[in-house]
């Protein structure tokens, strides 16, 4: 190719594009760094007017995140001098640490649930877009649109009926009816994403196997699933991550054992009112990993984003 | 020992398996790895709403299960056709679809346009773009809660440093005028970035050359921007607003952490109405015919419009 080519844009728009992208994402940060900034605030720099952006760090929102509080009388507080780092946190304010939050209970939840039903979306999905792929299925086109078409129905509506039947078989608010939950909705995403990855790779590959005299199955998990490896890997993040971030039915059919995360920050109560830092520790640490994720796995799952939505 | 994969294949598989699965033909396979999928969302997905259906011809309510069911017709459906908040439901929804859609659409068109001019560490500073969009909407609506606070948030501490208001002259979450615009403004944040990827796929996919044979033709950059890049880009943006407006649709975590329903009932979407008929007033039967008139909207306003963005794409 020449050196000069009529649609390499200029070097004047070059810069001018990239000036306004960047003041875009930075403008577009100033949310997330602000909830990470807050995390690290006391309950009085938190809401002070003017917002302040120079303040003095505390660890005071992780603490009262991970930990429940109770006042105390002066006699035990001076009885019973404070023995850690944390234990002083919570004394400016005559208090001591009674217990753990629920905090640590619920992300466990979330991590739990997420990779289960991560797991189970792709094994299936796999599978499923395997077949579609690669076999002649009856009415494949209307069974792939119907497996789409399960997406368009408000989560609302499917909970009612799902809040019922989950009732009558014992599978509300446990982690089980969570992860078969949160497969259904993610298996139509993944098998179409699957099978667009598992299109790419050749037939050969497997028919050679064949000819050597492989299995179907052991071309398939032999010859097809390295292929597909790169596309299995950033399907099972988006599974990951809408089940991460998944909301409605968590609030409808969860209350103890299994909720997630999502419904319990919301709900952190400090005194008089929302206890800001600690929502926002709670909100840091819930959602940089999947920034972290993003970043690092930037140009999969770019690819994925666009890949599943142009195909359709 | 040769380490062809016969051999390989034939001592990694039990023999009695092997023969079993060499058994096994094609067809049979197919459906062993279908099957697992379709049953689940039969279970899930299908079988509820056949449930919904049902129930939406009845009086039944989820919070007295011992209570006898009667049938009551097209009673539901009638009703809900005739309530008057729920059109105000409908017009709150249907504002948060248009303005969303059409921010996010000129706002992420303009961003992969100037992506594409592929200038040093675009590909970084789309993934911080894009940041937003991958977050729980739930804890990101609770937090922009925090940012809007009227006195302390941020959010009326920068319009009020720019526009030289009493930052505590608004409020955007307690204000029957400002809260639909609320919710408009963080969608949009969180979800331009969609818009903006699958446009960008859609300009990564024009091909030089058309570009190129439109210079040869002296053709204006003005020129060639109407009559190639945005006939070529349609189809792509189209697909866009159907993906967003699916969604938005649905919406629910976002707004019900950010405003509740509130101020009144102006931000109350049909998914949060929905919601409280169904899980707070326990009308089982009502809400489920109210879920299936949902349904069938999105349903049939998709479709309609997946045939207009066929004919879009046969041109």
């Amino acid at each position: 190719m020449s050196s000069f080519s009529v649609t390499e844009p200029s070097k004047r728009s070059k810069w001018f594009a990239g000036t306004l992208v960047i003041t875009y994402a930075l403008i577009t940060m100033i949310p997330l760094a602000w909830i990470m900034l807050t995390g690290f605030k006391s309950p009085a720099d938190a809401i002070s007017y003017p917002p302040k952006v120079l303040f003095e760090p505390t660890l005071e929102g992780y603490v009262n995140l991970f930990t429940t509080r109770t006042r105390q009388t002066d006699e035990f507080l001076t009885a019973n001098p404070p023995e850690t780092w944390y234990e002083e946190i919570v004394r400016q304010y005559d208090m001591v640490i009674a217990g753990p939050s629920k905090f640590g209970e619920r992300f466990l939840n979330s991590v739990i649930i997420g990779f289960g039903s991560t797991f189970l979306s792709i094994f299936l999905g796999t599978l499923a877009a395997y077949a579609f792929s690669r076999f002649k299925i009856p009415l494949a086109d209307d069974l792939l649109f119907f497996i789409l078409s399960t997406r368009m129905m408000p989560p609302i509506a499917v909970a009612i009926p799902i809040f019922l039947m989950y009732r009558q078989l014992g599978l509300s608010d446990t982690h089980l009816g969570m992860i078969l939950l949160y497969t259904a909705v993610n298996i139509s995403l993944a098998v179409w994403l699957l099978k667009g990855f598992i299109d790419e790779i050749p037939r050969e590959y497997e028919e050679a196997a064949l000819i050597d005299g492989y299995t179907r199955f052991q071309a398939f998990y032999k010859v097809v699933l390295p292929q597909a490896a790169t596309g299995i890997a950033s399907t099972a993040i988006f599974c990951l991550i809408f089940a991460w971030n998944e909301y409605a039915f968590a609030v409808l059919l969860t209350s103890g054992t299994a909720q997630t995360a999502p419904p319990f920050i919301p709900t952190i109560i400090g005194v008089g009112g929302l206890d800001w830092p600690a929502v926002a520790a709670g909100a840091t640490i819930f959602l940089l990993p999947v920034m972290i994720f993003t970043v690092a796995l930037r140009k999969h799952l770019l690819r994925g984003i666009t890949f599943g939505a142009v195909r359709k | 020992m040769s380490d062809t994969p016969l051999n390989r294949a034939a001592s990694a598989t039990p023999p009695s398996v092997a023969r079993k699965i060499r058994g096994l033909s094609d067809r049979a396979i197919a459906w062993i790895f279908v099957g697992p999928t379709i049953f689940l969302l039969l279970a899930i997905n299908i079988f509820p709403l056949i449930w919904t259906i049902n129930l939406s011809f009845t009086n039944f309510r989820a919070n007295r299960p011992n209570r006898e069911v009667e049938y009551v017709g097209l009673r539901n459906y009638e009703r809900i056709l005739n309530d008057s908040d729920i059109w105000l439901n409908m017009q709150a929804t249907a504002h948060f679809l248009f303005w969303t859609i059409f921010f996010q659409v000129l706002i992420g068109f303009t961003l992969a346009y100037l992506i594409n001019k592929k200038f040093k560490g675009n590909d970084l500073w789309t993934t911080i773009i894009v940041l937003p969009m991958m977050l729980s909407p739930a804890v990101v609506g609770n937090f922009w809660k925090f940012l809007y606070q009227p006195q302390i948030g941020l959010f009326n501490y920068i319009v009020a440093f720019f526009t030289g208001k009493e930052p505590s002259s608004f409020e955007m979450l307690g204000s029957v005028d400002l809260a639909p615009w609320s919710i408009v403004i963080v969608d949009t944040w969180m979800w331009t970035p969609f818009v903006m990827l699958i446009c960008l796929a859609g300009l990564r996919s024009i091909p030089d050359y058309i570009y190129e044979a439109a210079e040869v033709d002296r053709a204006s950059k003005l020129r060639q921007f109407f009559t190639i890049t945005i006939p070529m880009i349609l189809p792509f943006l189209m697909l866009a607003v159907l993906f967003r407006g699916i969604e938005n649709f649905k919406m629910f975590d976002l707004v019900v952490q950010l405003t509740g329903r509130g101020p009144g009932s102006t931000t109350e979407l049909t998914s949060i109405n929905l919601k409280r008929e169904a899980f707070e007033k326990w009308r089982t039967g009502y809400a489920s015919a109210y879920a299936i008139i949902l349904f069938v909207t999105v349903f049939g306003l998709a479709s309609i419009y997946v045939k207009a963005l066929n004919k879009v794409k046969e041109r």
